[in-house]
This record gives structure tokens, C-alpha cells and sequence, in this order.
């Protein structure tokens, strides 16, 4: 196949922004897993941590005219506060859970940030300049865009920091202690009450990363937090819930599959598709592709 | 239905009777209007998630379905608007049925985000689909509801008939929770193992009620439907969907009361909220009605922490609390006095 021809570079094309799609849709799905392993519970207001990063980069970069890496910092930084507060003031206190009672929590706290999104910044959409040029690059015909590489390459890094934490720092470990077994991990003095805590933070600042790179390509508004938490769980199921590096495969399958979708069926279904392949694997193979059913038998809903 | 539950009826039905004497204002007749289908579609709901233990957060995708097949049917089909509901409701029931069987095999979180994926899939139809929905721009000339050629033109009879079918689905409601099936579902909710164990179809159980709840919201779509002569995907997207479960879970997850407390509430909040504005405006507070998400949320966060039965309950309880405050200060009075 020749570089000239069209086909093959509506393949590459839709292969790229596939990527850069699913890239997002995995970071919102290790958000998902990392409380679900900690807590056990499924965190509705995900979406709503990407919204809250993207909007604040904004108003930092664009509004308080800060540089991009000071920038980035700070909202990483409000974003992880907003997420312990969340676990302080709404999961902490508790006393009784029920599944029901959790989900109408967080469902809660999304609604919340998704007003406070509203009022602060508005319901128009906001452009957000680029972290470097925007001059599209060519690749083999096709084009890909300077921020879609930072996309790439902040994807590949997360992955990286995710497995040196969980696999080599004293930290990591004692957080995947507690997501296998809480109470043992209790009686082996590890504080699971910091845990949970540590859980919340480190998703929410994930996801906050998330909304950051996504938010020069996608123009961000207050209400997409629903659409991206749906995709990201879609992503996280897909993955087997609770396999964060199934997540990431999941995801970036998920956004191809869309952008394949979306350029050779319709368009305007495209956010349908994410969808039905999130219905179709609930109701088929809940465990998702990458977890044994045997294992998701013994887990808690 | 118990001696509780007919006196509350009987409020219903005086309330309904008497309310259209007492609110001669047209435009807030229609806010009750819209209550009335709130309170259909969250009677429905209730059973699902009180009752049966589920958690939908998808019945805005059926009140979208019953809305578009009655408004399809009669708007470019000249169908009869009563068939047009009917088939509404069977479409509702097949999907509801296809919907339901695998869906409800899913548990908590994952049967919450199949719903929820069920409904911004209906909303993405509803939009996409132009040439049959209308897309963004809506569907017009639904006609409005008749019997036999009386036509309900004015909002009062519209009032009356709407609220009317809210008090048979109470009716109704009542009469499922005290038959067989009530017994079973709440043995459902109980314990599923224990359920199981003494004979109870789990499964076919939860399918029935998530269908009879579907049938209520597609109901409810399809009066929303002939009330407006205008439909367009807005309404049905998938806040509404997480609006009926926070009307639910406000007025009270486990009783049919409390979801009705709940839908009128949350229903007339936000013009409780532009009423209080003006006060606001005085203190030099500028409320706008963009405020009323935040509102809501924080409505709903204070209950699930503080009042984690809703408020129909949590009434009971603070009643319960000044009674028993009452009868103490009564009690030393009456040691005084002798």
C-alpha cells in the first residue's frame, strides 16, 4: 500500500484521533478503578474531575495568563483537593453504606461540581491554547497535531508513574493491600481510612490531568462530564474493573473503535457507539475482556 | 390498601379536587401540570428502586419513548392519540423486556451505568434520528388528548385529568405492594439468597416491576406529549433521568408517599427558588435560576447524609421528636399542677 493512497490514510487518520480519544477514555477508566480497588465504589462524579480540570486550566492559562507547566500544576493541585474533600465530607461519614445510598452520594457530589461548573465559568464552551505549536505534522499522509503527541506522551508517562507507584513504593503497595483484602490489610497496621483518602486524590488528579490535555482539542463545557464519565466506565468495564492496565488497553480499543465509527457509519451516532459496546459488554461479559469471570464473582457490588 | 395509606388517598383526591379553586393562575397550573408527570413517572421508579431494590437511572430514556411514539403516531400518522399512548406502552414493554433481562442480572453500580448508558443512547437517537424524531428542532402538531370528541383544551380539565391518572397509579402502586408480588419484591430487597431460597423467581420479579415502572414513565412521556403538542430531545436528556431518581431518593426510597413528596418538591422548587429571588434581590444576593443545579445537589447530598430515608420518613421522625417533647413538657406541667 502506497502512502498516496486514500484509504490508508483514512485509516492512520481515523487510527489517530482513535488514540487520542481512548487515551482520555483511559485515564477516566484508571480514575474509576482506582477508587472502585480502594472503596468498592463506583465513582459517578468522574467526569465531573476531568470537567473541573479542564475549565481551571483554562481560566489559569488563558484568564490569569499563567505558563503552561505552573498552570497545569495548580489545577492538578485544586482538582486533588476538590477530590479529598469529596471523600472527607461525603464518603467518610458514612456510617452505614449501602450501594444505593453510595451511588446517589457521588451522583450527588457530580451534580454539585457540575452547578458550581455552571455558575463559575458559565455554560458557553472555552478555548484553550495549545502546550506547544499548533501546525499540524504530517505522518505518512496523515496529520497529527503537536497536542495530540503530548496526548500520547502523557498517557505513556501515567502508565509508567501508575506501575513504578503501585509495584515499588511503600505507599502504592500498602494501597493494593487494601484493595485486595481491607481487613487484613488493617490488622497488618496499614491505615485504610488514608487509603481511601489517597484513592480519591490520586483519581481525581488523574482525572484532572485528563481534562487538562484534552481541553485545547475538544473546547471544554461544563455538561460533558456525564458523557466522558459513561466512556471511561465503559473503558474500565471493558477492562475488567479493577485492572487498570486493562483500562488502558480498553480505553484507547474504545476511542478507535469510535473513531472508526464515527468516519464509516455516521457521525452523528458516534457517541452512541461507546454506548451500545457498553451495554453489549455489561450483558455479555461483565468481567470485561481481560478479567476471568471466576474473579468477578467474588467481588462486591 | 391499609388504614394509613386510604387516609393519605383520600388527601390525594381532596387535594386534587380542591387545588384548581385555589390556584387560578394558568401559568402555575401547568407547573402542576408538569408535577403530575413527575409524580407518575417517580411512583414508577419508587417501585423499582424502594420496592425492588434496583436502581434505574434510565427511566428518562421510557418517558422519551412513550413522548415520541404518541407524538410520531399522531403528529405525522393522524393516529388516535389513546392508540398512539397504547403502542407507546407496548414498545415500552418489549424494550423494557429486552432491556430488563440482562440488565437486571447486573447488580448495583453495573445495572446503574447500563441504564444510564440505555438512556444518552435514546437522547442520541431522539437528536440524530431527524427524519423521524425531528431532530433538535422538535416535533409539532401533536394534537391534545380527547374523549370521544370532548377535547381537553383548557389547562384546569388537563389539570384534572392528569392528576387523576396519577391517583390510579398510586392505586395501582398500592395494590402491587400488598399483593403476592409486593411480598415477593420485598423479600427481594431483603435478602436475594433468602428469597431464592424460598421460592421466589428473583429474576422474573424485578423484570415484571422494571417493566410496570417503565409503563408509568412511558405513560407519563405520553401525557407530557399531548400537553405540550410539542416535543424536542431537551427535556429527555440524561439529567432528567438523574432528576427522577433524586426525586425518589429525597421524598424516600421506600414508600410511595415519599417518591410523591419528593416529585412535588423538587417539581415546584425551582419556582419556589425564583420566588425567594426577589427576597434575595432586597439582602442584595443576585440569585438566578442557573443556581438551581447547585441547589438541587446540595438538596440531595444533605439528605442521602443526614436523612438517608428521604424526607417522607424524616418528617415522621422530627414529628416524632416534637411529640415526644411535647408530651415530656406536658408531663411536668401536670406534676406541677398536682
Amino acid at each position: 500500500m502506497s502512502y498516496s493512497d486514500g484509504t490508508f490514510v483514512d485509516v492512520l487518520q481515523f487510527l489517530i484521533m482513535g488514540i487520542q480519544r481512548g487515551s482520555i477514555y483511559a485515564m477516566v477508566a484508571m480514575g474509576f478503578n482506582m477508587i472502585y480497588n480502594s472503596t468498592g465504589i463506583i465513582n459517578f462524579a468522574q467526569g465531573e474531575f476531568v470537567v473541573l480540570g479542564g475549565l481551571m486550566m483554562v481560566s489559569l492559562t488563558m484568564a490569569f495568563n499563567l505558563s503552561i507547566v505552573f498552570a497545569f500544576i495548580l489545577t492538578v493541585l485544586f482538582v486533588i483537593v476538590a477530590g479529598i474533600l469529596m471523600e472527607r465530607l461525603t464518603i467518610n461519614p458514612v456510617k452505614e453504606p449501602t450501594v444505593l445510598r453510595l451511588i446517589i452520594i457521588t451522583i450527588a457530589v457530580s451534580i454539585i461540581i457540575k452547578g458550581a461548573a455552571m455558575c463559575f465559568w458559565g455554560k458557553g464552551s472555552h478555548y484553550m491554547r495549545h502546550f506547544s505549536s499548533t501546525e499540524p505534522l504530517d505522518f505518512y499522509g496523515a496529520t497529527i497535531l503537536p497536542q495530540t503527541l503530548w496526548i500520547f506522551a502523557i498517557l505513556l508517562f501515567l502508565v509508567v508513574v501508575y506501575v513504578i507507584f503501585f509495584n515499588y513504593t511503600m505507599t502504592g503497595k500498602c494501597m493494593r493491600a487494601c484493595a485486595i483484602n481491607r481487613d487484613a490489610a488493617r490488622l497488618a497496621g496499614i491505615n485504610d481510612r488514608k487509603m481511601v483518602m489517597l484513592s480519591f486524590a490520586l483519581s481525581a488528579g488523574i482525572g484532572a490531568i485528563a481534562g487538562i490535555i484534552i481541553t485545547p482539542i475538544i473546547q471544554m463545557d461544563y455538561a460533558r462530564g456525564a458523557m466522558l464519565g459513561l466512556k471511561g466506565f465503559g473503558a474500565a468495564v471493558l477492562g475488567g474493573l479493577g485492572n487498570s492496565m486493562g483500562a488502558v488497553v480498553a480505553g484507547v480499543l474504545l476511542g478507535i473503535l469510535e473513531a472508526f465509527g464515527a468516519g464509516y457509519i455516521s457521525s452523528h451516532y458516534m457517541d452512541a457507539i461507546a454506548l451500545v459496546i457498553l451495554l453489549f459488554v455489561l450483558f455479555i461479559r461483565p468481567s470485561g475482556i481481560f478479567g476471568s469471570s471466576e474473579a468477578m464473582r467474588l467481588k462486591e457490588f | 390498601m391499609g388504614g394509613k395509606n386510604s387516609v393519605g388517598f383520600l388527601i390525594l383526591i381532596i387535594g386534587i379536587i380542591l387545588i384548581p379553586f385555589m390556584v387560578t393562575n394558568d401559568y402555575y397550573l401547568g407547573v402542576l401540570i408538569f408535577t403530575a408527570f413527575n409524580c407518575l413517572a417517580c411512583i414508577g421508579l419508587c417501585l423499582l428502586m424502594g420496592y425492588a431494590g434496583q436502581i434505574s437511572i434510565g427511566h428518562g430514556a421510557f418517558i422519551a419513548i412513550g413522548a415520541y411514539t404518541s407524538g410520531i403516531l399522531t403528529a405525522k400518522f393522524a393516529w388516535s392519540p389513546w392508540l398512539a399512548m397504547f403502542c407507546g406502552i407496548l414498545i415500552v414493554i418489549v424494550i423494557a423486556f429486552c432491556l430488563g433481562i440482562p440488565a437486571l442480572r447486573l447488580k448495583g453500580h453495573y445495572l446503574a451505568m447500563a441504564t444510564l448508558g440505555f438512556a444518552s443512547i435514546v437522547h442520541i437517537v431522539a437528536v440524530a434520528a431527524v427524519d423521524l424524531t425531528g431532530g433538535p428542532s422538535g416535533l409539532v402538531n401533536i394534537p391534545r388528548l380527547d374523549f370521544f370528541g370532548y377535547v381537553l383544551s383548557s389547562d384546569k380539565q388537563y389539570f384534572y385529568f392528569s392528576w387523576s391518572v396519577v391517583a390510579l397509579g398510586v392505586y395501582i402502586a398500592f395494590n402491587l405492594i400488598n399483593s403476592r408480588v409486593g411480598r415477593g419484591l420485598q423479600a427481594i430487597h431483603g435478602s436475594e439468597d433468602a428469597a431464592s431460597s424460598l421460592g421466589i423467581n428473583i429474576t422474573s420479579y424485578k423484570v415484571q416491576v422494571f417493566i410496570l415502572s417503565a409503563v408509568f414513565a412511558s405513560v407519563s412521556g405520553s401525557l407530557y406529549a399531548y400537553y405540550m403538542n410539542y416535543i424536542d430531545p431537551g427535556p429527555f436528556d440524561v439529567s432528567h433521568s438523574i432528576l427522577l431518581v433524586t426525586m425518589v431518593a429525597v421524598g424516600g426510597l421506600h414508600n410511595i408517599w415519599g417518591a410523591l413528596i419528593g416529585a412535588v418538591f423538587l417539581s415546584l422548587l425551582p419556582e419556589f427558588l425564583s420566588f425567594l429571588s426577589d427576597y434575595l434581590q432586597v439582602l442584595g444576593i443576585a440569585y438566578q435560576p442557573d443556581y438551581d443545579t447547585l441547589v438541587y445537589g446540595f438538596i440531595l447530598l444533605i439528605i442521602m447524609l443526614f436523612l438517608p430515608e428521604g424526607l417522607f420518613k424524616g418528617f415522621g421522625n422530627i414529628t416524632q421528636f416534637v411529640r415526644s417533647i411535647f408530651k415530656k413538657f406536658s408531663k411536668r406541667a401536670s406534676d406541677r399542677v398536682k
